[in-house]
């Protein structure tokens, strides 16, 4: 037996990444924070609120009544349409992000009870491929989608992606006119349906199914727009304002409902529930 | 005659050139070469057959982002009758880089709304290289509205770089904007025909493309990215790219008429005149029109339940996973 355990160096290469060891750089503020707190804290920077990125699986454990929770379609798994090659192919790619991760795909897909109320949920991870969305994002948000309209039940679905998946080309962008039209049949059929952008929510996740939502909510500070904000200084060629495209931004300016920390969110759906349904 | 040429088209040029040339000394003079000016276009003609039967996906890349290439407003010109140009979104302003209005195709009324780049450089900058705001998407939204008011098929362009990345398009929510279309368009109530007549570039392309049929021009592309930005995504090379690294992202992307038709993405391939559809934009046109009006035929007898059922199956089932079962 080994005397002492190797233990991993700080990483800060990664952002919004919480790296291995006792303290960590908040990505907000900067501040450097003992990890312990942030965890006992609902992995929230106790300096300034800002809401680290967590797992899909973090999230259900924080967001839906104990062993409520039933996965379903988690069986489709992506294919390699392009025989898109990078440095590595694709389909190495994604087997390389399921044993990373073990999460099959970038989002779960399933129905759970939210304080006793059935829900639709679709969550999305950031760790698989910057939660990006291909063929079977598109896929799993839109049976969510059609099985809200069949089970009378909310959809609720929690964003954190960089958007659309470039490795499945055309097959991604099609899926954001594939989800938005199956959200559009929630609003045929009365269904609610609760967006919750996290930190970061971009591109063609924003532009579809994200931005649509009955009630549009984010948690503090993440990070949420169209275009990211290296394009858009390429492009302006100047700075850009303080707080841009941060929750609160999009709430200023009218594109958001509310901005609720992780600790209330349960609490606020819940209510929401109690007032629409 | 000026015209630009594509770096792959140096050869055609010196020819074209030559022939200009051999033209001008015989104008007006005794010695007959008009059987050498015969010989030399018939060689144009097999060389640019020749060039344009194995293009490339980057070098149609750059004939669809072409600068002599026919933009929206040309073909409402040479399609349409009795054109009336409606403006403005009626929340903020109007944005040049998407136009439309009310116009008659072959005696049929129609909606046309389409992304506009403009050409030369005052023009570019004022239709800001055919990269729309919130604005435009809200206005190509209230003109597909009052199709569907008025029972009017929408007739649609597209041809943009894609939404505009500025400070202000995010203020005033482009990803809303585009969201919006997408849903609104699954759900409208009366025919969209859309078609890719240069650059297809990413959500800000769908936005006005969720339609009952959509077809590409030959030479046009439609891609999630540019084979720029891919590039840049894939090999971090900070801005030093050669056309080189283009080549593959744009191989690599399958971003061309040919490759969406094999995918069954799109209904049908316009064709283009050799060279491109910059080479006879009348002759271009009068095919498109025929596309149109063979697609309104097919689809005016549908009522709206049935349209967007249609609708919904074509783009729902548009996706490539497999499904394991434990």
């Amino acid at each position: 037996m080994a005397w002492f355990k190797k233990t991993k160096g700080i990483r800060t290469d990664k952002k919004g990444k919480i790296p291995e060891g006792l303290w960590v750089k908040c990505d907000s503020c900067k501040e450097i924070v003992y990890k312990k707190e942030i965890d006992k804290n609902l992995k929230v920077c106790p300096k300034c609120n800002y809401h680290f990125r967590i797992s899909a699986r973090e999230r259900l454990k924080l967001l839906v009544d104990e062993g409520s929770f039933v996965e379903m379609d988690e069986g489709i798994v992506s294919v390699d349409p392009l025989n898109f090659k990078d440095t590595i192919s694709y389909k190495d790619r994604i087997k390389e992000k399921q044993k990373k991760s073990g999460l099959k795909e970038a989002a779960i897909s399933g129905d759970a009870l939210i304080k006793g109320y059935p829900v639709s949920l679709i969550i999305m991870d950031f760790s698989f491929m910057g939660g990006s969305m291909g063929s079977v994002v598109g896929e799993k948000v839109s049976r969510a989608a059609e099985r809200a309209v069949e089970k009378k039940q909310p959809l609720i679905i929690v964003s954190s992606s960089g958007g659309a998946r470039m490795q499945e080309g055309i097959f991604s962008l099609m899926q954001m006119a594939k989800v938005a039209a199956a959200i559009g049949r929630l609003r045929d059929n009365g269904i609610l349906y609760i967006s919750i952008m996290c930190d970061p929510t971009f591109g063609g996740v924003t532009a579809s199914l994200a931005t649509i939502g009955d009630i549009i909510i984010a948690e503090p500070k993440s990070l949420i727009g169209f275009a990211g904000a290296r394009v858009i200084e390429q492009t302006i060629k100047q700075p850009l304002p303080d707080n841009f495209q941060r929750a609160e931004f999009l709430l200023e300016h009218g594109f958001i409902d509310i901005v609720v920390g992780r600790k209330n969110l349960k609490e606020t759906l819940a209510k929401l529930f109690e007032l629409l349904l | 005659m000026i015209r630009y040429y594509l770096e792959f088209e140096k050869t055609i040029e010196e020819l074209e050139l030559k022939i200009e040339e051999l033209k001008r000394i015989s104008d007006g003079k005794d010695i007959d070469i008009s059987s050498e000016i015969k010989k030399l276009e018939k060689k144009v003609k097999e060389l640019r057959s020749e060039i344009f039967s194995k293009l490339k996906p980057w070098q149609k890349t750059l004939i669809a982002r072409h600068p002599e290439r026919p933009y929206t407003l040309d073909y409402i010109n040479l399609i349409t009758s009795d054109f009336i140009e409606l403006h403005g979104d009626r929340r903020f302003s109007d944005d040049p880089a998407i136009v439309g209005g009310v116009a008659k195709i072959n005696d049929i009324p129609v909606i046309i709304v389409g992304h506009q780049k403009g050409r030369g450089t005052k023009e570019r900058i004022y239709r800001n290289f055919g990269q729309p705001h919130p604005e435009g998407y809200r206005k190509a939204l209230r003109l597909m509205k009052l199709a569907e008011k008025f029972k009017r098929p929408v007739i649609t362009f597209i041809d943009t770089p894609g939404a505009y990345p500025g400070i202000g398009a995010e203020e005033r929510g482009q990803a809303e904007a585009i969201a919006v279309n997408l849903m609104e368009m699954a759900r409208l109530r009366t025919p969209i025909i859309s078609i890719v007549i240069g650059e297809g570039g990413s959500g800000g392309a769908l936005a006005l493309g969720v339609a009952d049929r959509l077809f590409m021009l030959e030479h046009s592309i439609y891609s999630v990215i540019s084979p720029e930005g891919c590039a840049a995504i894939l090999w971090k090379k900070n801005g030093d790219f050669s056309s080189e690294d283009f080549s593959k992202a744009a191989d690599a992307l399958k971003l061309t008429a040919q490759d969406l038709l094999s995918f069954k993405i799109i209904d049908g391939i316009i064709p283009e005149p050799l060279g491109g559809a910059h080479r006879d934009p009348e002759g271009i046109a009068k095919k498109i029109s025929e596309f149109i009006l063979t697609a309104i035929e097919e689809l005016k007898t549908k009522t709206p339940g049935k349209l967007i059922e249609e609708r919904y199956k074509k783009f729902r089932k548009i996706g490539s996973f497999k499904e394991e079962t434990e």
